[in-house]
Formats: structure tokens, C-alpha cells, sequence
């Protein structure tokens, strides 16, 4: 079954394609890595997507429902959660009550089902012990695990990571791959990624954007022997 | 008791309540203590205060700066004024007048220029709160613009009160304070407060985690639109006269002050930074013409070597968990 499609989805900026024409589909619990050389569209596909940009023309369809003319936030509540390339946490309030906003959102959210939540989402990525740190005080790492607790208190039908693994330590890589692995398990995880050492151990399926159009999509193996790919993104490299 | 059961007292929600209790019964205490030019001075502080409290809802946790406040202030204040004035009502309606006028402006003003963000904000409810001053001298034959009109001692009666009575005024002003602070105190701690205090620290998060930032924001600037105009309403009532003064650019930037030295978003620095800036010009005034000048150059110092205010003083060295 399909949990999001996009209808040609396209964005233009002042006359620049951003994104042309995209004809997108995402089956429900699936891990699926979306890649591209830099400048290729990705984080403004994913942004119409989630609503954080508006598209210029196309139809963005979310569980069998055109979501189009929604609101990010409206977007968000319908299941998505979404963690930002750049880590965005509230710097200046304890990692707790970072995750307990993401929780509160939910419809069931009583005092006692935000704590619990709370902590069964810090557990997931083990920061656990730093629950009345300050956000802004935890290390890079910490940070972008948090931003996964934020995701996971809101417990989406649909994941958007984007560049989850970016200034990650080698031995951290390691475990978030694992942590992506648990997250399909309740959830669709729709990966944005530069390691491609990540996205072939992790993702079930491939979607290769390039000049803000799908360029391929298959299995990991299938995208390692594309000769396209290969000469757009995989070559280079 | 406290050593036996130290899990209830390191709760916020009852730190906070024992905290604010134990303010409001200082306060009451004052009055018994405190000589009559003191406790009158503490009654006109005290209804200033929730004017501040008012602003700090939406400068100090939602992180919203207006530079129009005292059109909310005035609404409350004519609200009041003009129903008792012209239409003879007495106080209790008159109060809800003015409360409701300052929930309908605030409304509007609030749709409004809540479509603009950041410099243009404080633009546009600048201008928002000169045409209401405005608007207040154009109908002067009504409000008697600059000069403003005296409410009469008989009318200023309260449930059987004569609030013109030192005991009954300071009484009023501490009942009026005690609920805005109750209020307040509660907010902050409520899911709506800690939802406004996401927004102030970073919209965008809170956006991407569902949050209808704009309606939190408009609710924001009602609730805080409503305590000034409370503060305004019970200032004409205790004090007697509404006058185009209060409307003036002057009381828009007065309640930014007070928030900026007691400590914005502290639920207790609105009042700190009140009775500071009330007692800085009142002290000053006594050696010297020049008393702005003192009262300038302490108010640079403080905010050089202060920038949190006394509130965020006292929580960064003192007590962390100051609400």
C-alpha cells in the first residue's frame, strides 16, 4: 500500500528548476533512501513534501488524502515527523522537555502518556542519563539523537530524515543504522543521505535525484550497477 | 515535614504556588507595615505590574516584541472610563467592559500584525497604538482627549466598597494582582505557556512539530492585550482619571522597561521591574531635576551588566528554577 505519492511536483525559484515534474511513490513501512549529488533537489522535494516550502505546481497525496494545500504543521499532524538537516533543537530548554513538546502534540497525551513517552524515546537512543541536560550543552551527536527522540515521541507513520548521519563520528554511524532499522518497524523512513555506505546497508529501496529529476529507483544493488548513476553521482565520487 | 517528603516541595507546579503565595502575603503584609505615602505608591505599583505582566506573556515567553501595548492598556482603561462615565454604570460591568474592549482590540490588532514578524511587528503595532491615541483625541468631545475626565469618588464603589479608601484601593490592587499573578503563574507551567516558550526559542522547530504557531501567537497577544486592559480598567477605577496620556507612545515602551530590568519571562520580574523603576525616579526625583538622567544611566548599567534582568540574576545565581 502507498503512504505518499507525489503528482508532477515541481518548484521553481526565479526562473531556477529546483525541482521538475516529480512522479513520486513510497510504500508504507518501507526504508527508502532519496540521493543526489549536492544541488540536486533533494532537501526542497522533501521540503514540499512535509510543507515547509510550498510547491510550485504538482499534488502531494498522504495516506489516500491530497495534502497539498495543507500546512506544515497540519501536515506534521497527520503522521509525518520530520528532523532537520541542520540540527534544530530548543537549545535553551533540557533535553526532556525538547522531547515532551514533540509528544504533546499527540491526540492521547495526558501527563502521565508524555512522560512515558518521553522516556521510552530517550531510552531508544540512549540518552536516557541526560534528560535534564540542556539541549543546547548535549555534544553534536547527542544533538542529532535527540532530534531522532523528537521524531520518535511523535510516533509518525512517516519518517523524513534529512542527512541524519551529517558531522556523525564513525562508531555513532554505526549505531544510528541500527536505530533506522528499529524505527521501520512502526514506521515508513524516507532517508536523505550522503553515506552511501549508510544508505546501501539501511535503505530497501533507492530513489537518485538529479537536476530536480528522479534519474533512477530500485534496490541497492540495482543502483550500484546503473551505469546513469554511476556517471551522475556514484563516479564522481 | 519538609525532611520527611522533600519529593513534593522539589515539584515546580508547588514551588511555583508556594513562591507566588508567599509574594502575595508579603504584599498584604506591607500594607499593615508600610507608611500611607509607601502603601499607596505599592497600590499604584502593584496595578502597573499586572500591565507588565500582561507584556511579559508575549515578550518574555513567546518572544514577541510590540511596541503598541498601551493601546491595549487604554482600551481597558476607556472601556471602564467611558461606561461609568457616560453611561453611569457601575463598577463591576464597567470592569467588564473594559476587559472586553481589550479582548476585541487585541483581537484585531493581533490578526493583523501578526502577519508581519520581527522589526515590521513593532512597526505596525506602533502605528496601531498612535491611531488609537489618535482616535482617542478625535473624539475628544467623548473622552475629553489630553485632559482626560475624572471618575467621581461616589461611583467608585465596589460591592459595597468606597475604593477610594487607602485600605479598600491597595485591597483591590492586590486581589487584581493576586488573580493576573495566579493566572500567569499558571499559564506558564499550562501546555499552551510551555508551547509559547517553544515558539520564542525556535518557531521553526515547533512548527515542524505540529504546533499551530500563528494561532498560538494570536492567543499569545490576547491573553496579553486582556491583562494590560485589566490593568488599565482597574487603574481608572482605584486612581480615578482617564486621560489620552496613557495612550501615548511613552506607555507603550513603559512596560518593556519594567520586563527588561525585573527579567523577562520570569513570572515574578514584571512586578521587580515595576517597583525598581517606580522607586528609581520616585528616589531620584527627591535630588534632582535631572532625575531621568540618574535613572538613564542606571538603567544602562543594569542592562550592560544584567542583560537577564534582576529576576534572571537572581535564577542564574541564586534559585534555577525560578518560574
Amino acid at each position: 500500500m502507498t503512504l505518499l505519492s507525489t503528482r508532477g511536483l515541481s518548484k521553481q525559484y526565479a526562473g531556477l528548476r529546483a525541482v521538475h515534474d516529480v512522479d513520486f511513490s513510497l510504500e508504507k513501512g518501507e526504508i527508502r533512501a532519496l540521493i543526489g549529488p549536492n544541488g540536486a533537489g533533494k532537501s526542497t522535494f522533501v521540503g514540499m513534501l512535509c510543507g515547509r516550502i510550498p510547491a510550485s505546481e504538482g499534488q502531494v497525496v498522504f495516506d489516500g488524502s491530497d495534502i497539498t494545500p495543507l500546512a506544515a504543521h497540519q501536515r506534521i499532524s497527520l503522521g509525518m515527523a520530520y528532523t532537520f538537516q541542520i540540527t534544530s533543537v530548543f537549545a535553551r530548554l533540557s533535553t526532556r522537555e525538547n522531547v515532551a513538546l514533540a509528544a504533546r502534540r499527540l491526540s492521547d497525551s495526558t501527563p502521565r502518556h508524555v512522560r512515558e513517552r518521553v522516556y521510552k524515546a530517550l531510552e531508544q537512543v540512549d540518552l536516557q542519563d541526560r534528560a535534564e541536560t540542556l539541549a543546547g550543552d548535549l555534544s553534536y551527536g547527542h544533538q542529532r539523537l535527540l532530534e531522532i527522540a523528537m521524531g520518535l515521541a511523535q510516533s509518525p507513520r512517516l519518517f523524513i530524515l534529512d542527512e541524519p548521519t551529517q558531522g556523525l563520528a564513525e562508531n555513532e554511524i554505526e549505531s544510528f543504522k541500527q536505530l533506522v532499522k528499529t524505527l521501520a518497524v512502526d514506521a515508513t523512513v524516507l532517508l536523505i543521505e550522503h553515506n552511501m555506505d549508510v544508505v546501501m546497508q539501511t535503505a530497501q529501496r533507492i530513489t537518485v535525484l538529479d537536476f530536480g529529476e528522479i534519474l533512477a529507483e530500485g534496490t541497492p544493488a540495482e543502483i550500484r550497477a546503473s551505469d546513469a548513476v554511476q556517471a551522475a553521482y556514484l563516479g564522481t565520487g | 515535614m519538609t525532611a520527611k517528603n522533600p519529593g513534593i516541595l522539589s515539584h515546580p507546579v508547588t514551588r511555583s504556588a508556594l513562591l507566588h503565595s508567599g509574594v502575595i502575603v508579603l504584599l498584604a503584609w506591607l500594607f499593615q507595615v508600610l507608611p500611607e505615602y509607601h502603601s499607596g505608591n505599592l497600590a499604584r505599583i502593584m496595578v502597573l505590574a499586572v500591565y507588565a505582566m500582561g507584556y511579559n506573556v508575549l515578550f518574555g515567553y513567546t518572544g514577541l516584541l510590540s511596541l503598541g501595548h498601551a493601546l491595549f492598556f487604554a482600551a481597558g482603561m476607556y472601556g471602564l472610563g467611558l461606561s461609568m462615565y457616560w453611561l453611569d454604570a457601575s463598577p463591576a460591568p464597567s470592569m467588564l467592559a473594559g476587559l472586553i474592549s481589550a479582548l476585541v482590540v487585541s483581537g484585531v490588532v493581533g490578526a493583523l500584525a501578526l502577519r508581519t514578524t520581527g522589526v515590521a511587528f513593532m512597526i505596525v503595532t506602533l502605528m496601531f497604538a498612535q491611531a488609537g491615541f489618535l482616535t482617542i483625541l478625535l473624539f475628544g468631545e467623548y473622552t475629553r482627549g489630553d485632559e482626560g475626565f475624572v471618575l467621581p469618588q461616589a461611583d467608585r464603589v465596589l460591592f459595597g466598597l468606597d475604593l477610594t479608601q487607602p485600605a479598600n484601593r491597595y485591597g483591590g490592587a492586590l486581589i487584581l494582582f493576586t488573580i493576573c499573578l495566579g493566572l500567569v503563574a499558571w499559564l506558564v507551567q499550562s501546555r499552551f505557556g510551555k508551547t509559547l516558550i517553544a515558539i520564542r526559542e525556535n518557531e521553526e522547530r515547533a512548527r515542524m512539530l505540529g504546533y499551530d504557531v500563528q494561532r498560538h501567537k494570536w492567543l499569545a497577544v490576547v491573553v496579553s492585550g486582556t491583562l494590560s486592559g485589566a490593568s488599565g480598567a482597574a487603574y481608572a477605577l482605584l486612581f480615578g482619571y482617564a486621560g489620552a496620556t496613557f495612550a501615548t507612545v511613552q506607555y507603550s515602551i513603559f512596560p518593556l522597561l519594567w520586563v527588561l530590568l525585573g527579567g523577562a519571562g520570569t513570572t515574578l520580574g514584571p512586578l521587580i521591574g515595576t517597583l525598581f523603576m517606580f522607586y528609581l525616579i520616585d528616589i531620584s526625583s527627591q535630588f534632582t531635576s535631572a532625575y531621568l538622567l540618574i535613572a538613564s544611566v542606571i538603567l544602562i548599567l543594569l542592562t550592560l551588566f544584567a542583560p537577564h534582568g534582576l529576576a534572571g540574576v537572581v535564577r542564574k545565581r541564586l534559585i534555577p528554577w525560578l518560574p
